[in-house]
């Protein structure tokens, strides 16, 4: 569903549907000011993750045995040289939790690119062509769903060995279902439309109508799936990093960290607590920026 | 929405229909069952192949300075030097009996560890089902009955908080909370309705975030469907209506969708089990995945996939009973 009503969609010039509808989309989300609050969080962040050499005091793996465990900065004991403190082997909570946004990211946009590049691909045959092809397709899917995700990642991961493209791979492989379910459904209402069957008609290749007409057409729910896929995939990595069998041990991301607080809850609660923090207003502000999105895209769901 | 209340006027051809609307459902029954058969049997295989995929769990049972004599007795006593094909047929054929072979670790039968650990899962979900019942309900009841109001926001925000907080990280809070700060419950352990309290609860913020969301928005669909009105314009006060009439129909999608929730609830249990080290099923299956315990990590990934699909299973027979056109229509 795009911000055009379905009448003027089919008057545009073929290939040129949602042109411009972007500046449109931004501006309904910017009238919104939790989306606003939500994406300047995810901007701040991103640049974290992007600059973090920059920005980060410290090498978010130097030890210094010598000050292991000192509060942040506002509790006694604390001191400005570590403004969040300091945890187990000495190493600077801050820089290590500007770090952990690195991981987070990365492996969040990976999976949701991959994941809806299946299932864009997936769906858009399947709903175009029907038939045998969409009953198969559409089988696997019901199968894939079948499948705990976390499960069949920690078995993967587990047994495959740790590493971020892992990660991203097994994320990017187990999601891709949503994606294909809502953009099957929109190409089969799309497919008798006019311009499709006149474009048909002057003998445009499948593949062309495909990748030119119905695609941008479907732009706008997939952006918000991708959005919510994105959230869904940070938590995912932190939670395979949280049971130690995500990424490698010397990569910093925010679910190995709370593990390690964990350990520490009773004495040093800041070590857990930051990295809970900040994972916690990364799922949060891509959740509501999914959730705006939607809401733009999709003025039905707006009134629930 | 039809009026459910509409009961069929019985005619001399009602008990015939009867039948064949039976055998219909014992036909649906029959397939899904099919089905559900053919998603294990491809999860079986899946996770046999994806352990051999893997190292060499005899290198790590042994230490590393052992012989190569050494190493080739173990894996014969292991049953793994047997063929790749013998190995998977013993493995699927042990299946219908329950037989899942001895695990590498424990030098037991698998069946009897994962029957060991059972109870404390169950435990720890049926809680947890609770405590998503009781709150989730009330609140989605709440919220739809004062949509758009103060009241309703402060709900759908405590959703929102609820579905994006990674289950682990409740769970640290809440330690941090009740153990580290109160002294209120125990940080971790198994036994006592105090062990249980902190888990059951972290378990259930995400599903009661989903169930009380999904109810809130499919009642507001309900509440302005005809028979509602009808049933307020007989003068019923509002929650009766909502209860009496709306509650039902509402129902449909939250089932729906609990049921393809189940496996995010299961990486919870996995995640909940590991926070308050518990001792279920979830924990069994992250210690066998690092010990690359073979027939272990195949029992477990078997038994999530299993509830997984069993679950399923029953939100499929359960719509016939919520929703009556379904039960004509099929």
């Amino acid at each position: 569903m795009t911000v055009m009503t379905p009448a003027a969609a089919d008057r545009v010039p073929a290939g040129t549907p949602t042109v411009g509808s972007g500046s449109v989309v931004l501006r309904a989300l910017l009238r919104n000011k939790l989306a606003v609050l939500a994406l300047a969080v995810l901007v701040l962040l991103l640049a974290a993750a992007l600059f973090a050499p920059l920005i980060a005091p410290y090498d978010p793996n130097s030890q210094d045995l010598l000050l292991r465990l000192r509060p942040p900065a506002w509790q006694d004991g604390g001191s400005g040289a570590h403004p969040l403190g300091t945890d187990q082997l000495g190493r600077d909570m801050l820089s290590r939790v500007i770090y952990g946004a690195r991981v987070s990211l990365l492996v969040g946009a990976g999976a949701a690119l991959l994941a809806g590049a299946i299932g864009t691909v997936v769906g858009l045959v399947s709903g175009y062509f029907g038939g045998w092809a969409d009953r198969v397709l559409m089988r696997l899917a019901d199968i894939q769903l079948a499948f705990p995700a976390l499960l069949l990642a920690l078995a993967i991961v587990g047994f495959l060995g740790s590493g971020l493209w892992y990660v991203i791979l097994v994320l990017g492989f187990t999601g891709w279902v949503s994606y294909a379910r809502v953009v099957r459904s929109e190409v089969m209402s799309l497919r008798s439309r006019d311009f499709i069957t006149e474009a048909r008609a002057i003998g445009v290749t499948d593949a062309t109508i495909m990748r030119r007409h119905l695609l941008p057409n479907v732009m706008a729910p997939l952006a918000t799936i991708a959005t919510l896929h994105v959230a869904a995939a940070v938590v995912a990595e932190a939670s395979l990093s949280y049971l130690g069998l995500g990424v490698p041990k010397e990569t910093v991301t925010w679910g190995s960290m709370l593990a390690d607080g964990q350990l520490y809850l009773g004495t040093s609660w800041w070590v857990a607590v930051f990295p809970g923090i900040a994972l916690m207003l990364t799922s949060l502000a891509i959740n509501i920026t999914g959730d705006a999105l939607r809401d733009v895209a999709d003025p039905k769901a707006y009134r629930r | 929405m039809s009026d459910i209340t509409l009961e069929q006027p019985p005619t001399p051809t009602a008990g015939r229909r009867h039948d064949h609307h039976a055998t219909r459902l014992l036909w649906f029954v029959l397939k899904r069952l099919g089905t559900a058969v053919f998603v294990l049997l491809c999860t079986a295989t899946v996770a046999f192949f994806l352990v051999r995929l893997s190292g060499d769990p005899v290198k790590l049972l042994l230490p590393p300075d052992a012989t190569a004599a050494q190493e080739s007795a173990l894996r014969s006593s292991l049953g793994l030097d047997r063929p790749l094909f013998t190995q998977y047929v013993d493995f699927i054929g042990g299946l219908p009996r329950l037989d899942f072979g001895n695990s590498l670790v424990y030098n037991q039968p698998v069946s009897r560890i994962l029957a060991d650990r059972l109870p404390a899962t169950i435990e720890l979900a049926a809680a947890a089902l609770v405590v998503t019942l009781v709150v989730a309900i009330p609140a989605g009841i709440f919220a739809a009955m004062r949509r758009g109001r103060g009241s309703d926001h402060a709900v759908m925000t405590g959703v929102l908080l609820g579905q994006s907080t990674p289950p682990f990280w409740v769970g640290i809070l809440l330690v941090l909370v009740f153990a580290v700060g109160l002294h209120a419950l125990p940080a971790s352990g198994y036994g006592t309705f105090a062990h249980l309290v902190l888990p059951a609860v972290t378990l259930a913020v995400y599903s009661v975030a989903v169930v009380a969301r999904l109810l809130r928005s499919s009642l507001i669909d309900v509440l302005s469907s005809d028979h509602i009105r009808s049933a307020r314009a007989k003068g019923f006060g509002p929650l009766k209506v909502v209860l009496t009439h709306g509650l039902r129909n509402a129902s449909l999608p939250v089932v729906t969708v609990v049921g393809l929730e189940v496996g995010s609830l299961l990486g919870g249990a996995i995640l909940t089990e590991r926070v308050f080290s518990w001792p279920g099923v979830g924990q069994l299956t992250i210690e066998a995945i690092s010990n690359r315990d073979f027939p272990l990590v195949q029992a477990t990934v078997l038994f999530f996939a299993a509830t997984f699909v069993v679950v399923n299973l029953l939100v499929d027979l359960s719509y016939s009973f919520l929703d009556p056109r379904v039960r004509t229509s099929r």
